[in-house]
């Protein structure tokens, strides 16, 4: 079994906790218009690895991750090869090494009931609280993300929810709150992260001689940022 | 032996014999805490150093030195006593009458103290000028000596940097001893080993060190003397704190007026003041308050120290450094750590006085520091670029838990072991020499055995290395017949007098080679085994450029192919260095350490297969080429862990600039991960890493408005440098490093 990979990031502070070594996988479903990796969209190219192959790269890394680091499978959509995703992370758990998926949770199946199996965690992005924006703005409905959260929480995996700030998309409190109440109606949620809205993708757009849909959009300043967290944090009491 | 001043510390064999590191042991409290316990700067502290952020912007203002005493030879009580402010110091001695005033010692080279005046504005004294006719100094004696190929293999830069003109430093005084036993002590003990000596065969070597113990014994008595003008008996052991701290900063000042040494390295002193300052807590004459005073006046003399430099010397190593190496941390033989409180104050002086280069601190990391410790570290890096860190788990095996830094990186014995400093060979220039036969392209010069240039469509793996190999064993025999040449003068006209005096008789010495270019080798011989690379040959059939097809390894990215290649060569250069013998049998020791000389030796090297182009900066120390990492900092950080120190027993310096996004997302975050790098890389048995959390947009700011950020501090190659005091090349250069930035 191999799978299609679009690069490693051997130091990731942004996706988990601790140091992690991240996977991006190749390949997504989604065509997401803040999306930041447009190169990771097409499915079926890239490098192909087996999954010991990128178990022994994460291994040499293994002194750094301390207590709380591991490897996050990322995209793309890791759940389009989830059996790889599987086996990759059965490797890493023999090991000791924690595993962490990022995913959008738009794709339910046998397999990846399997793959959540050896996730120590997963990342979750909650890209819009409405089903309007859900459909416009990612292409499936709110509703497939929230039926993995379910599944989440069945299985009790310790959960993030991540949802990427747009200016006039999603920095509205009302949009916060809803954001916490799904995460207050869900006990495997640990922990809610904004994330910022970044344009430093608009050159992989121009590399591949495509549009860069949300490029009309500003990003959120700090004080928003600020702002927001803080009625994320109060509203998460 | 027993003294008053001693009273309240453990006996031990310290007392019977010089025997510092006894010393500490018995009596040392590690600590195993955080930060908490920490004093802010007071008012007096603060009063102070506003005196002298005052005069570093004079300084600035006035092109970088302030002043020059040309009518004076600096020694140690050559000048009039000085003040920042006398009536508010706590600890004093200036180098000269006057602070950030700079003397002049031309015992190393005449030419040097010269032209170093003039670059300023200022004439050397007819008079010195006159009495220095009738005098031999370091650099004549060193000239009367170099063969017609050393000074070829100078000119054309293949071996660069060498201290054949300016006094040879990385010397480490084990100014310590003088606060523990006062200076009569150790007069008398070396006067013994004077003594001692009239049995022994009076051969060259004996006759030598007994001349040399003879000027020890003087220049212990001048310390004295430089003391007393200060208004301190320093012949007996310190008996509080203060005092302890002054002893010892006597001791550095002393050395630092005698010698204008490339490295003046402080050692490893924090721990040992804690002792004194635990002992002052206790009997109630000291407070925590006081207690960090007393370190701050101490850091703030030192950040004061300056030498009188040329701007071709400044070009090598920018930003006017005095490597005033404070080893801090560490752990002991008996698995107690060697973190006291005092290492957290001296770390602390970052905050209460400021970010600074000097002194350069440098954390004796290991895996068991304790966690309070590491944290602070990581704290206090994030905060202000300026600490460095070195692998204590790497370093103890070989030179236990009393040894310091000279300069970056070179490990040494304190008051044990000395070093003979040799800067650095171009390693990528002699692979160009070899292809092209002994013939060195940017300087037209030919040099080296000669052989015809290669004459190939594809240049082929195994024919460069066997060329390769002929060439680096030629080299290394001149490297090593150059730097005997250079250190036989220096003992012979300049040597050492109160460093040395502050070393057992019988030293061991280190002689230091180093190598520049190491990434750009490891590429350019990937490039050759992996891709296609055509030689192009200019009119003259030399071969001045290459055409590189096809996809290689690159070094910096966690990849044995070519990291491997990079720890080969690494053992090529010592293995020959090794073959030829040492002036005063030292023991060969190599350095990937490149200062800021990596833009100036990429200067002068034509282009290389990896695609280099001609004169393009190299990268710094041991790092992986700017831009050629694909994988992210770890997979860096672990092509430079394959480097064995086995090889390079003088230090790997490795210099990482990560974003604050890039490393968490908040302060806690930040401070967390670089813990687990710093626990991560050190575990993989890698010696030597700088840490900057920064943005580039910073430098790039700093870049073009200088005014705005008076004291940016950043690590460069195994020191840290005021951004500002850097030439404009060296910034872009430094600006146009790696920055691990978040995805």
């Amino acid at each position: 079994m191999t799978g299609y990979i679009h690069s490693f990031q051997s130091l990731g502070a942004a996706d988990g906790p601790g140091i992690r070594f991240v996977v991006f996988m190749q390949g997504c479903n989604l065509r997401c218009g803040c999306c930041h990796n447009p190169d990771t969209w097409e499915c079926g190219v890239g490098k192909e690895y087996t999954p010991k192959e990128v178990f022994e790269t994460v291994k040499r890394y293994k002194t750094y991750f301390g207590k709380d680091g591991g490897i996050t499978v990322s995209g793309g959509e890791p759940l389009l090869q989830a059996e790889f995703v599987t086996e990759l992370f059965r490797l890493c758990r023999d090991d000791g090494i924690n595993t962490c998926l990022d995913t959008s949770g738009s794709i339910i199946n046998d397999s990846v009931h399997l793959l959540l199996n050896e996730c120590d965690r997963v990342l979750l992005d909650i890209k819009y609280t409405d089903e309007e924006s859900y459909k416009q703005y990612v292409g499936c409905s709110l509703l497939k993300p929230m039926e993995f959260l379910k599944l989440l929480q069945e299985k009790n995996i310790p959960t993030w929810l991540r949802q990427v700030t747009i200016p006039t998309l999603s920095d509205d409190e009302e949009n916060i709150k809803r954001l916490s109440d799904i995460a207050k109606s869900h006990s495997c949620v640990e922990k809610v992260e904004l994330l910022p809205f970044r344009k430093i993708c608009k050159s992989k757009y121009d590399n591949m001689g495509i549009e860069f849909p949300f490029e009309k959009y500003d990003v959120p300043s700090k004080d928003t940022m600020k702002y927001l967290n803080e009625i994320l944090a109060a509203s998460r009491r | 032996m027993k003294h008053p001043n001693w009273n309240g510390f453990v006996e031990g064999t310290w007392q019977n014999e010089i025997n510092v590191r006894d010393f500490i042991q018995k009596n040392y409290k590690p600590y195993d805490g955080d930060d908490s316990f920490l004093s802010g700067a007071t008012e007096r502290t603060n009063a102070l150093m506003k005196k002298l952020q005052n005069l570093f912007t004079l300084e600035r203002q006035y092109g970088g030195v302030l002043d020059i005493d040309t009518a004076t030879v600096s020694s140690l009580t050559a000048y009039s006593p000085g003040y920042l402010d006398k009536d508010n110091e706590l600890i004093v001695g200036l180098q000269t009458n006057r602070p950030l005033k700079r003397g002049v010692c031309p015992f190393g080279g005449m030419r040097m103290a010269k032209q170093a005046c003039e670059a300023y504005g200022y004439e050397l004294s007819r008079k010195i000028q006159d009495e220095f006719k009738y005098r031999t100094t370091h650099n004549d004696g060193v000239f009367r000596a170099y063969t017609d190929e050393m000074r070829a293999a100078r000119k054309c830069h293949v071996i660069t940097g060498l201290p054949d003109a300016y006094g040879r430093g990385r010397i480490i005084g084990d100014y310590r001893r003088i606060a523990l036993y006062g200076v009569d002590k150790l007069i008398e003990e070396k006067k013994k080993d004077k003594t001692a000596l009239q049995d022994m065969a009076f051969d060259t070597a004996n006759i030598r060190l007994d001349e040399e113990l003879f000027q020890q014994i003087s220049f212990l008595g001048k310390l004295k003397e430089m003391a007393a003008m200060y208004g301190f008996d320093i012949s007996e052991p310190a008996k509080n704190a203060r005092e302890a701290i002054q002893w010892t900063y006597f001791g550095y000042l002393a050395a630092i007026k005698e010698q204008n040494g490339a490295a003046m390295s402080l050692g490893r002193v924090s721990t040992f003041f804690d002792i004194y300052f635990e002992r002052d807590i206790a009997n109630g004459i000291l407070t925590e308050e006081g207690a960090q005073e007393l370190m701050d006046d101490f850091v703030m003399k030192l950040r004061m120290a300056r030498h009188l430099r040329t701007p071709e010397y400044n070009e090598l190593f920018g930003g006017d450094p005095m490597w005033i190496t404070e080893a801090v941390g560490g752990m002991g033989e008996d698995g107690r750590t060697l973190v006291t409180k005092s290492s957290f104050r001296v770390l602390n002086t970052l905050y209460t006085l400021g970010s600074s280069p000097e002194p350069n601190l440098t954390v004796l990391w290991s895996t068991s520091l304790p966690e309070g410790f590491k944290k602070f570290c990581a704290k206090v890096s994030k905060d202000t670029d300026s600490i460095q860190y070195e692998n204590d788990d790497v370093m103890r095996p070989d030179f236990g838990d009393d040894y310091a830094i000279a300069c970056c990186v070179s490990a040494m014995k304190v008051g044990k072991q000395m070093q003979f400093f040799g800067a650095r060979c171009n390693l990528a220039k002699l692979l160009l020499i070899a292809i092209n036969g002994g013939y060195d392209t940017t300087s037209g010069m030919h040099i080296g055995p000669q052989m015809p240039v290669m004459d190939v469509e594809k240049l082929d793996y195994d024919e460069v290395l066997s060329r390769f190999d002929i060439y680096n064993a030629w080299l290394m025999k001149l490297y090593v017949n150059t730097m005997n040449v250079i250190h036989y003068m220096h003992d012979k006209y300049c040597y050492e007098k109160t460093q040395m005096a502050l070393h057992d008789t019988s030293v061991e010495r280190l002689m230091a080679f180093g190598i520049a270019g190491l990434s750009v080798v490891a590429d350019s011989f990937s490039a050759i085994k992996y891709a296609n690379v055509k030689p192009i040959k200019n009119d003259e059939g030399f071969i001045v450029d290459f055409e590189t097809t096809g996809d290689f390894p690159k070094y910096g990215n966690d990849d044995d192919r070519v990291d491997l290649i990079a720890k080969d060569m690494t053992h090529r250069v010592i293995t020959e260095l090794r073959k030829t013998k040492t002036y005063r049998d030292a023991i060969h020791t190599l350095s990937v350490l490149t200062i800021t000389s990596n833009v100036m030796y990429g200067k002068n090297t034509g282009a290389t297969p990896d695609g280099r182009k001609a004169s393009a900066p190299f990268a710094p120390g041991a790092n992986p080429m700017h831009g050629r990492e694909e994988n992210g900092a770890l997979a860096s950080l672990n092509s430079v862990a394959k480097l064995s120190y086995d090889d390079c027993r003088d230090g790997i310096s490795n210099t990482f600039s990560i974003t604050p996004e890039a490393l968490g997302k908040n302060d806690d975050e930040r401070v967390t991960n670089l813990v687990a790098i710093l626990d991560g890389y050190f575990a993989k048995m890698a010696h030597h890493i700088n840490v900057n959390v920064l943005n580039r947009e910073t430098l790039m700011d700093a870049y073009e408005n200088p005014e705005k950020y008076p004291n940016l501090t950043i690590r460069v190659s195994g020191y840290a440098v005021n951004f500002n005091k850097l030439s404009r090349e060296q910034q872009r250069e430094v600006i146009s490093r790696t920055f691990h930035e978040a995805i």
